[in-house]
């Protein structure tokens, strides 16, 4: 297939960045979306020209590195799946195809296609564990979980911290993925000694770094690549709210 | 240079450890704030040390080139993670664990080391489960297990098909605690350069920082090098675009012995190569070898119908297929370990059953399963394999069975370390996948997370302080020092090269032509001649790179193809090693098929009088290597031929 494509280009945090056209012809249906870029960047590299920089590594949906807004969505058209998984097949010849990095403030363009996610880590770090020391942890057994919130409290862990949330919503709100990681040890009974303390620094932090606040669209649900719930969102104003209160 | 010295501990195998650590030396608590520990890599083995070692009061520096330490490799690991829990009442135990992964590993590696693994791996299932990973569990509440290949017991713990991922957020969890506690420092979208010795003794690392192109030296009293494997210099393999081998690489010119390069996996269940513009393989999950039975048809020619897209699976009928695993292997069927099912589905595809459009794939079918089972029970096993596959291959694997093929996987070989995981470097060590320590020449699925959570969490926090209690008196040094800047300017000169090459072939081109060559002649099997041609391609192809490699942009900037350049350099010398390494050992063993070396049955034939050994290989100069041997000693396990029938 032939394609047009617009992609953001910036030389550094500091510049101003522009689209700029690159026509790429006969790709493979069967390629991956990266594997595109790939082949562009080869035809870039061979004209003597800049490649595209982009983030990317496990290419197989699970490290959370790929994060690329393809035509007005985060991770693309195809549902469910990152942008290392999206197929050509889901394009048509002659498209034109629109590549920009997540648009959020707390997360500054690097380079090109390259955003610093380090605000995510930051929250994980005011809370998103239990604190628990390496060695004299209890037989396993002797911590039951009933599997309905196993299950649910594994939905929640599922998140891979793409940012593809933030990416989606008009506020940047990443109540999303702090709300996944909240509800992952608020289902747990390992999480509850801490749970008040946990909600209230996260969230704090979360609000600190420049995150905006849900309007309840929902657009971080649907775009999802890992398909993680909005009643995540609820679950966590209940702990929230919880940890204020009581 | 110091003679190989394994330092395993004496008296019985079952109370090594246990009189290890009743022995050790320690470093008391206000001496460990004086002490400052590297660690390069961040995934399960990486991680797992940092927080360990920074709750322990060590001040820890850790590094990792990606934008995160959650997305080290380990994340991608599906399956799970084996312990020696018995809780299915099936008859495991830590001897049993012990035994099947020195029999699983061919009876290539050190007993002492495994039974250690087996011993600690109960403490990681209790460690992750207070943490709050979300293992499956059974409707009254407890631990749910399921089988894995080369055991014949239940002991894979797992969450979903993303064990890996759970366990890495797990250890990133703590990490992220400790970074907040202020005990460990990271140092993200940084790679390490060089490592900086000092008086013998490792003393710290060159790294550069991926954003700015700025070298940068950092002092540590021990480095630890937790990189993982060396599977990408096949190009084409289930690794991450960035797993490389510069990190052993660069220690292994600065005197850390390579041990067992050859030890490459090949995993059996892997989604197959399509196109000329494929970046990398997907791999389906061993696990769904629990449910999934494999074939190929019986006749050629409904191969052949196949393959020109004239016959659909589904029409050839049960009689006209042949589940080759089942009838070579009825003791294991289905689960026999990676090595022998990779190699079984090769020979399938050699002989002209092959299938798909390439005639290099097999099936995988659930039809059974799903008809045993329901729909509904496969999808809440595997669902998010199903849907992985379907993604990638545009065919809905629960009504059409799955196509797959073996592909590079694992790297058993890697850094030759000793009992306490120290390198053949004072002061320098070798965590998970990039030690080839406990797996021997093939690895049993589930057991690499094993390994390295329990290199992290329970080996190094005590075998490092045995080292470092000499160490309480050597002051933190200044990175001023000599050693400091002369390697430095090594790194610097190095990066200065490759940018001056300006030649007119980008980087991939290299690493694809070293790919090819490396699938081609050091892959599933390999021969003496196909082997020295390899070494000779090599060695041509390296002179190439030097000479017309094309890098665009400048060092002092963020330079992806430099980054890849700086690693295809590192591969393209590695890969020279792995086939001289292929070329001595004159047997056949796991993942190590040497075509001359086989039973009539096509099995692996091992030389036990001759290779029972660990093959430590030193840097000599560019393409010279002097191999040093270690006797394996079993004390414990007889050593016989390795029957799954």
């Amino acid at each position: 297939m032939d394609l047009t494509l617009k992609i953001w280009r910036q030389k550094d945090s500091k510049s101003s960045g522009k689209f700029v056209i690159y026509p790429l012809k006969n790709i493979s249906p069967n390629c991956s979306f990266l594997e595109m870029l790939d082949i562009l960047n080869e035809e870039l590299i061979g004209r003597n020209e800049d490649p595209v920089v982009f983030d990317h590594d496990c290419r197989e949906g699970i490290c959370g590195m790929c994060s690329l807004y393809i035509n007005g969505r985060p991770h693309g058209p195809d549902d469910a799946v990152t942008a290392c998984q999206l197929h050509m097949r889901k394009f048509k010849d002659g498209d034109t195809i629109v590549i920009e990095p997540w648009r959020a403030r707390p997360f500054p363009v690097i380079k090109d296609l390259m955003v610093d996610r380090s605000a995510f880590d930051k929250i994980i770090q005011e809370g998103g564990y239990i604190s628990v020391n390496t060695g004299g942890a209890a037989e396993a057994n002797n911590i039951l979980v009933g599997k309905e919130n196993s299950e649910l409290s594994m939905d929640a862990a599922a998140c891979i911290g793409c940012g593809a949330c933030v990416a989606a919503c008009k506020n940047a709100s990443a109540m999303l993925f702090v709300s996944a990681k909240i509800s992952q040890f608020a289902l747990l009974p390992q999480g509850q000694i801490e749970a008040k303390q946990r909600v209230k620094k996260m969230v704090k932090k979360m609000d600190e770094l420049g995150f905006g606040n849900c309007t309840n669209t929902y657009a971080c649900e649907a775009e999802c690549p890992k398909l993680i719930s909005r009643s995540n969102i609820a679950r966590m104003n209940r702990e929230f709210m919880c940890a204020k209160v009581i | 240079m110091a003679e190989l010295n394994s330092k395993i501990p004496k008296g019985p195998l079952t109370s090594k450890w246990t009189h290890y650590k009743d022995h050790q030396n320690l470093v008391n608590p206000s001496n460990k704030r004086k002490l400052d520990i590297i660690i390069v890599g961040t995934g399960l083995a990486g991680a797992a040390a940092a927080s360990s070692l920074g709750e322990m009061g060590f001040n820890v520096k850790i590094f990792c080139y990606q934008d995160s330490p959650r997305r080290a490799h380990s994340i991608a690991a599906q399956g799970g993670i084996n312990a020696a829990k018995n809780y299915p009442n099936d008859g495991d135990s830590i001897y049993r664990l012990f035994y099947d992964t020195i029999k699983g590993g061919d009876y290539r590696a050190r007993e002492a080391n495994v039974y250690r693994l087996a011993e600690v791996s109960n403490n990681i299932i209790d460690q992750c489960v207070a943490q709050g990973v979300p293992f499956a569990r059974e409707y009254g509440g407890s631990l749910e297990n399921r089988s894995f290949g080369g055991a014949q017991v239940s002991r894979t713990f797992f969450a979903r098909g993303q064990t890996g991922q759970q366990l890495l957020l797990g250890a990133y969890s703590a990490l992220s605690r400790q970074i907040k506690l202020g005990t460990v420092k990271l140092y993200e979208r940084h790679e390490m350069m060089d490592v900086v010795i000092v008086d013998g003794k490792a003393r710290g690392i060159i790294a550069r920082d991926l954003i700015t192109g700025k070298l940068e030296r950092h002092f540590g009293h021990a480095v630890i090098v937790a990189t993982g494997g060396y599977g990408n210099v096949f190009y084409l393999s289930t690794n991450a675009m960035g797993s490389n081998t510069s990190a052993i690489w660069q220690i292994f010119k600065k005197g850390a012995w390579f041990a067992n390069p050859c030890f490459t996996q090949i995993h059996p269940t892997c989604i197959p190569v399509h196109g000329d513009y494929q970046s990398k393989l997907t791999l389906m999950s061993e696990s769904l070898r629990n449910d999934g039975r494999i074939w190929v048809p019986k006749r050629k020619e409904d191969a052949a119908a196949h393959r020109s897209g004239k016959l659909k699976a589904n029409d050839i009928a049960e009689e006209n297929r042949d589940y080759f695993l089942e009838r070579r292997y009825p003791a294991f069927g289905n689960l026999v370990p990676r090595d022998v099912a990779s190699r079984a589905a090769k020979e399938r595809c050699d002989a002209g059953f092959g299938v798909g459009s390439t005639g290099l794939a097999v099936f995988l079918d659930f039809r059974e399963s799903i008809g045993r089972l329901g729909k509904n029970v496969i999808e809440e096993r595997y669902g998010n394999l199903f849907q992985m596959y379907e993604k990638i291959v545009d065919e809905n694997p629960y009504e059409n069975p799955m196509m797959i093929y073996p592909a590079v996987h694992y790297t058993m070989g890697g850094t030759w370390v000793d009992y306490e995981l120290q390198t053949s470097v004072t002061g320098l060590f070798a965590a998970g996948e990039a030690n080839f320590s406990d797996h021997g020449a093939n690895r049993l699925g589930a057991s690499a997370l094993m390994q390295g959570l329990a290199d992290g969490y329970f080996v190094l926090p005590y075998t490092i302080q045995n080292y470092l209690a000499g160490e309480i008196r050597v002051a933190r040094m200044s990175t001023d020092k000599a050693e400091f800047a002369e390697a430095e300017k090594a790194v610097k000169a190095r990066l200065e090269k490759l940018m001056t090459v300006k030649g007119s072939k980008s980087v991939d081109h290299f690493h694809k032509e070293l790919g090819k060559i490396m699938w081609e002649y050091v892959g599933m099997a390999r021969n003496e001649t196909g082997l020295k041609k390899a070494i000779e391609l090599i060695k041509k192809l390296r002179a190439e790179f030097w000479k017309d490699v094309k890098i665009p942009g400048t060092m002092q900037e963020l330079n992806v193809e430099l980054e890849k350049a700086n690693r295809v350099a590192d591969f393209l010398e590695l890969g020279e090693l792995l086939a001289y390494d292929a070329l001595n050992r004159n047997e056949s063993c796991g993942g190590h098929f040497r075509e001359e070396y086989q039973t009539e049955e096509g099995e692996c034939k091992r030389n036990d009088e001759d290779y029972k050994y660990v093959a430590a290989w030193e840097y000599v100069s560019e393409g010279q290597f002097k191999l040093h041997k270690e006797e394996l000693a079993y004390e414990e396990i007889e050593v016989k031929q390795r029957v799954y029938k």
